[in-house]
């Protein structure tokens, strides 16, 4: 019988490792649980600048975590969310920037760079081809 | 191959050089920067709405009953080590006429109180933020932070950390 208890309490303190993590919310449908997940990994954390909502034990982020909770169940949209959080802690809050003229090079920078590389490559190859053939 | 070209060669070999030069002083500019260096979102914006409780008269305070002068808004709490620090500082500012409105952020009612009865009170008011939402809507990162507001009522400057001697001359360049 004691045997059986203690069974019990591991198998219980078990599931309940995951939960200690974050703080306990409850969701009125799994859709908005799911957008609850993928707003606080698309936000980040003002405080702890290098970790997302999700991931960050700082009082701000429970705080903002929070507040993402109560908007969800309040049926705002995402887009509305993610609105308020740029409106109070800037554009600084968004992991994926805002298309502007501010954020130009960073979202088309590389394919910039990519399409330099390939204007030089071939640039490069012609002329040897050249040279090749006014050897022969 | 004419003289031109070898010169125009030449020059080729060279970019990869000013490449790095341009990388080395885009990369040097940013050294010693505040990585933690946030700007704030409200700068040139009105004190957003609120409705919080004074600390000294219960009662409630909103947006309109901030002061029409210049003014520093500064978020505190006692669990707040760095505001231990600041305090003294901001009396000696309080002393020169600087009006501080603060704002208990995210603490109990009697710690503060006992806490300014100990330490002195530096604020023209304090106003209670209990679950933090006003340092929300302000978009503070923690505690100490200060704001200041100028006389057209605008929010011009924010400070994340203690005010000191050392920053005080920036941020009084905006009180006005």
């Amino acid at each position: 019988m004691i045997t059986a208890r203690i069974v019990f309490c591991w198998v219980v303190l078990f599931f309940a490792l995951p939960g200690i993590a974050q703080e306990l919310l409850t969701f009125s449908s799994t859709l908005n649980q799911t957008r609850y997940q993928n707003l606080i990994e698309e936000l980040r954390c003002p405080k702890c600048q290098n970790q997302n909502l999700a991931d960050s034990a700082s009082g701000i982020a429970v705080d903002l975590r929070e507040q993402v909770h109560q908007m969800i169940e309040a049926n705002k949209s995402d887009q509305e969310i993610v609105d308020y959080m740029v409106a109070r802690y800037g554009e600084f809050v968004l992991y994926r920037p805002i298309h502007s003229s501010a954020t130009f090079l960073l979202w088309y920078g590389p394919f910039i760079l990519l399409g330099i590389g390939l204007f030089t490559f071939v640039l490069v190859v012609m002329a040897n081809r050249k040279k090749r053939g006014a050897k022969l | 191959m004419t003289m031109r070209h070898r010169l125009i060669k030449k020059a080729l070999l060279f970019i990869p050089l000013v490449l790095f030069l341009i990388l080395g002083i885009a990369f040097y500019s940013q050294l010693g920067k505040n990585t933690q260096y946030m700007p704030s979102a409200l700068i040139g914006q009105k004190v957003p709405a609120f409705n919080l409780i004074s600390l000294n008269s219960d009662q409630i305070i909103t947006q309109d009953d901030l002061p029409n002068t210049p003014y520093l808004i500064n978020f505190w709490g006692t669990w707040c080590p760095a505001c231990h620090v600041e305090h003294p500082f901001l009396t000696t500012l309080a002393d020169d006429g600087v009006v501080i409105v603060g704002i208990d952020y995210k603490d109990e009612k009697a710690l503060a109180k006992q806490w300014l009865e100990e330490k002195g009170d530096p604020y023209l008011m304090v106003l209670m933020d209990e679950i933090g939402h006003f340092g929300v809507d302000m978009g503070i990162t923690g505690a100490p932070e200060t704001f200041v507001v100028n006389s057209s009522g605008a929010i011009v400057y924010r400070l994340q950390g203690v005010v000191s001697e050392s920053n005080w001359s920036t941020i009084q360049g905006y009180l006005k």
